[in-house]
């Protein structure tokens, strides 16, 4: 293998596996050393630059650094009795929000000159609030137009303030419009060539996917008084239009949009709530704690159930019938659900939510307007620039590429905001700004490092919840009551401190095998190359998992590599407390995407 | 010192030996030799050592002296027995205790300076009795604790970290082992596992007087250009005449070899040792050509390393004594006490 390119700042971003699974890249373990000492204002504002949300995203993300997350493949189960858990990245991040100085408004940056140039951004969710913050904060003037009163989007529409209270959300959106030159204007946009016609220098589509699948089987026209949209019914219920629902409730779905529609039924008089779903319970698109909850609060969760008709008498729902049906996988392990030949099951219920699905739907774009969408309705874009046939006009959010969640959603914004200011600065929006890294070695003495290198085998702590009874009596009553200061260090002190990396120094080495001897983890061996399938078979432990690298050094006097499979590595800096010579030393790498404002940063 | 404790946390892949341990359940204490000293590698090897053998670590026992050397047992094997004696006297404690109970492992380590200058005559005689252990001298050629002194195995005309040459002939232990009468003897390098860990195996398993001379760099005090027992120097002069595969019990071989570039010696408790050929011929069997082979090599300035004698049939202090088959400290007052009719017979046998 060839010695490891340390200069690649992807090659120790990799090792940071939550920050490199994050969409937005938000510097994970700095944010929780933040917390472990108190520094909730810091912690707050790192997050806030990378993914604009910390509040929001803290209650609600869909957390893809989780299961990425190097301590649920390094924990031992007899250790922590219990299974193998990652830490929870998400819920102390709501920690920096709680936690933070009241004063936090202070830290945030303020509209400078303006610079002439005018935005719009169609919708005001979690995308388009990402671009206004980056463009503004650089002089543009942004109007963003939304058919609901309120900027938000689905995080105020959709989401239940049970999950996420209104106020965190209007705290949040103020902090954005707060910077100045952000214009709302309450506003159903019908017509893109009316918007392009005013003069825009860029037109951001941050519109959403905002259309529900509806229900297609006998009797669902007959029983439509009681049969709802789940996107509609939940934003019926956030803006107060709908209060009540029937004792008897079937959710049809396995999403979370499903598991947001039980879990309100349940607030609003159903007593009998259960959500009905065609796949099998791994299957289900909803997020296992999701699930989690939902079956916490009594409902419980069928599956294989196809719903075949829709039972009503009188013009009023009597209930559901269901085929039952199991997986049945062809020879290239694809799955089909089959009828199973037992009989049919019938539900009773007073009410139905449908939330089989969401669709993107473009009513106002016209044919002529310069857009092109391919087959599936969604737009023809460029994936690096979000850039679409229009050179003026960029996507992003749900309605770029489909629903998928409000990180990404951000992590767009951010992307499509660099493509906006490089285009109106004449520079190719193709040439991506690289991220800005700083390097620091965190030797303090000779066994002491600036950051707690003791990795402890604490099991994953829970977030406290408030009792069940009193939360599903006020649909208003948020559930999750977030983590206490000594609840959340003691959450934050399992995180590994992944961007503390080892680095190597190959001519420093004497090859006296003190750090083979003393890493708990067997990361490191001296041995003869070969290629890197054939060496991960004979390093001191086999290195099984490729998608983590072997980080290969040289330069030693026997001719032999110095090969560390990253994989396991608990960043605990004892190797490096054992090299006599400071051949491996504990570095800090701190890696921040790059925004708007620094675009020109070259790779 | 500050060093924190070894995590607990360990490779998802580690696995349990036949007696139920993992390879990290045979550590002991942290270390707190200077980082990078070769001691701490030595003990790595018995750990690994101790596991692939699957012994139970509670019927191991490791003796030592004084030095950094005789501080090493601390650092390995933690459930064990052990016994830290005063300076250059672990032998004579290590042969009373395997009289008292012949059935555990007994495992002796040293340092050049415990064992070949205050402790030698000790040495000499632990390896003419023959007792049943696996004797390990940290050979760095000083005395590292007390602040890298030359020892008496410091080859003459090594330079001290202060500059000055050594100008007194060398001991060199393993001339002296086998002249002694030791039934097991090679030399390895701490920086060399590869080498070392089977012949810590293969001398564990040895029912006589096993001993190791393991060259291994004192990084405070000897490890600069000029020493001898430098990590550079040692990798530079090292002279492998063959490399061991340990073999428990009667396994096949399956690997297949050249024909004669494999000797296989089996001992006394049915493990095997395989020899694999490096360069040379040269015949682990043969006491005088492996006293000559191991002079020739100093004289020639090389670090001859290996298993350079074995006698794969030993004799050992319980044979020489004629003791009972039981070990001693499980004898009752009934045995050791037979009675004044026991006494008369005795006695008038003496008339
Ligand atoms: C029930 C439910 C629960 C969810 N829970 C979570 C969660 O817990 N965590 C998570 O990460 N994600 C969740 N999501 C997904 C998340 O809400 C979305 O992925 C995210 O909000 C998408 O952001 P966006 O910027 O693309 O636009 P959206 O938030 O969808 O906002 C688009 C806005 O544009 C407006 N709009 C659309 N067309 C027009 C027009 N022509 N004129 C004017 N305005 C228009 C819409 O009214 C809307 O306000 C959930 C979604 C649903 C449906
Ligand atoms: C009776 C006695 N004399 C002298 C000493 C001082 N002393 C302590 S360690 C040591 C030498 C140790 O050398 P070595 O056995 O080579 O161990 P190393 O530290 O080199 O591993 C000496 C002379 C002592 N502790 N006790
Ligand atoms: S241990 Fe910490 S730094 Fe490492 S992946 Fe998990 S949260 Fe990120
Ligand atoms: S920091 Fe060093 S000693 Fe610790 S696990 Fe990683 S490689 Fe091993
Ligand atoms: S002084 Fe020398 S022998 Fe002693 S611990 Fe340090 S390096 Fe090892
Ligand atoms: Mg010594």
């Amino acid at each position: 293998m060839k010695p490891t390119d340390i200069a690649n700042p992807d090659y120790f971003h990799k090792v940071v596996d939550c920050q490199w699974a994050c969409p937005a890249h938000t510097p994970v373990p700095e944010y929780i050393r933040l917390i472990a000492h108190g520094r909730y204002s810091d912690a707050y504002m790192i997050n806030w630059k990378s993914n604009v949300f910390p509040g929001i995203l803290g209650r609600t993300c869909d957390r893809p650094c989780e299961p990425a997350c190097r301590r649920s493949r390094v924990e031992d189960e007899t250790l922590v009795k219990g299974k193998k858990e990652p830490v929870a990245i998400c819920r102390l991040k709501r920690v920096a929000a709680d936690y933070k100085d009241d004063d936090i408004a202070a830290h945030m940056p303020k509209a400078p000159e303006k610079n002439g140039k005018r935005i719009a951004c169609i919708g005001g969710g979690p995308s388009s609030l990402t671009v206004a913050r980056d463009l503004a904060v650089i002089g543009y003037e942004i109007v963003i137009y939304d058919q609901d009163p309120k900027l938000g989007g689905f995080i105020r529409t959709q989401i239940p303030h049970f999950r996420l209270p209104e106020s965190v959300i209007d705290e949040e959106v103020g902090y954005i419009t707060g910077i100045g030159n952000i214009e709302f204007r309450h506003q159903r946009v019908d017509s893109m060539k009316a918007i392009l016609a005013e003069g825009y220098d860029a037109v951001f589509v941050g519109s959403g996917a905002p259309r529900g699948r509806d229900l297609d089987v006998p009797g669902r026209k007959e029983a439509a008084a009681n049969i709802h949209i789940g996107l509609d019914w939940l934003s019926s219920v956030s803006f107060g239009h709908i209060s009540k629902v029937g004792k008897r409730v079937i959710v049809l779905g396995g999403g979370n949009t499903a598991m947001d529609c039980c879990r309100t039924a349940r607030r609003l008089g159903g007593d009998d709530v259960k959500v009905i779903v065609r796949s099998g319970f791994e299957e289900m698109k909803a997020s296992p704690w999701e699930k989690e909850d939902a079956m916490g609060e009594d409902i419980p969760i069928l599956n294989m159930l196809v719903p075949k008709e829709v039972t009503h008498k009188d013009g009023k729902i009597t209930g559901v019938l269901f085929e039952k049906v199991k997986a049945e996988y062809d020879a290239k392990g694809r799955r089909s659900l089959v009828p199973s030949g037992e009989p049919d099951e019938h539900h009773e219920c007073d009410d139905v939510l449908v939330a089989i699905g969401q669709e993107n739907s473009f009513p106002w774009i016209e044919k002529d307007a310069g857009i092109e969408f391919d087959k599936w309705g969604l737009p023809r874009l460029n994936e690096k620039t979000f850039g679409s046939s229009h050179p003026k006009v960029f996507f992003g959010g749900d309605a770029a590429f489909g629903p998928k969640n409000i990180i990404w959603a951000a992590a767009h914004g951010h992307d499509a905001a660099i493509s906006i200011h490089k285009m109106l600065i004449g520079e190719d929006p193709e040439d991506r700004p690289a991220p800005g890294v700083t390097v620091a070695s965190q030797k303090m003495g000779i066994h002491e490092w600036s950051y707690d290198n003791a990795p402890t085998i604490d099991h994953r702590l829970k977030v406290p919840h408030r009792p069940k009874q009193e939360a599903l009596k006020d649909i208003m009553a948020e559930v999750e009551l977030g983590f206490d200061p000594a609840l959340a260090f003691k959450e934050a002190q399992r995180c590994l401190n992944c961007d503390v990396q080892t680095v190597f120094t190959g001519q420093l080495c004497i090859e006296c095998d003190a750090c083979v001897d003393i890493c708990p983890m067997d990361c490191i061996t001296f041995t003869d190359n070969g290629e890197e399938k054939e060496l991960r078979t004979r390093l001191m432990a086999p290195a099984m998992n490729p998608t983590q690298d072997i980080y290969i050094g040289n330069d030693l006097k026997t001719g032999r590599i110095m090969a560390k499979d990253e994989d396991v590595c608990l960043h605990c800096g004892l190797c490096a407390e054992r090299c006599p010579t400071g051949a491996w030393d504990m570095r800090k790498y701190y890696m921040e995407m790059t925004q708007a404002e620094h675009a020109c940063r070259k790779q | 010192m500050t060093y924190i404790a070894k995590p607990r946390l360990h490779h998802p892949s580690l696995v349990k030996n036949k007696a139920g341990f993992t390879r990290r359940d045979y550590e002991g204490a942290v270390s707190t030799l200077c980082a990078g000293c070769g001691h701490d590698s030595i003990s790595a090897a018995i750990i690994q050592a101790s596991y692939e053998l699957d012994v139970l670590p509670h019927q191991i026992a490791k003796l030592s002296g004084i030095g950094c050397s005789s501080k090493a047992p601390t650092y390995f094997l933690g459930a064990s027995h052990g016994f830290n004696t005063v300076h250059g006297r672990m032998p004579s404690v290590m042969t009373g205790a395997n009289l008292a109970n012949k059935n555990l492992v007994y495992m002796g380590v040293s340092g050049d300076g415990d064992s070949a200058s205050i402790g030698l005559g000790q040495f000499a005689h632990i390896m003419r009795r023959g007792v049943n252990m696996t004797y390990i001298v940290m050979n760095n050629g000083v005395y590292g604790l007390t602040k890298g002194q030359f020892s008496a195995t410091a080859d003459k005309g090594s330079i001290s970290k202060k500059g000055v040459a050594n100008s007194e002939e060398p001991i060199d232990l393993v001339s002296l082992a086998i002249m002694m009468g030791a039934t097991f003897v090679g030399r390895s390098f701490s920086g060399d596992k590869h080498q070392l860990v089977p012949l810590i195996k293969a001398a564990m398993a040895h029912q006589g007087a096993a001993f190791l001379d393991v060259i291994s760099p004192c990084v405070a005090f000897n490890n600069h250009p000029g020493s001898t027992k430098s990590y550079d120097y040692v990798r530079e002069h090292n002279e492998a005449l063959n490399r061991i595969d340990f073999i428990e019990g009667r396994e096949e071989i399956t690997t297949s070899y050249d024909a004669g570039t494999l000797t296989t010696v089996q001992q006394h408790d049915g493990s095997i040792l395989r020899l694999r050929k490096l360069g040379e011929d040269y015949d682990a069997s043969n006491k005088v050509g492996a006293m000559t082979r191991v002079q020739e090599g100093m004289a020639a300035g090389e670090v001859v390393t290996g298993l350079l004698y074995v006698d794969p049939s030993p004799k050992d202090l319980h044979h020489h004594l004629n003791t009972v088959d039981a070990p001693l400290n499980t004898l009752g007052d009934a045995d050791l006490c037979p009675g004044s009719s026991a006494l008369e017979k005795i006695n008038a046998s003496l008339r």
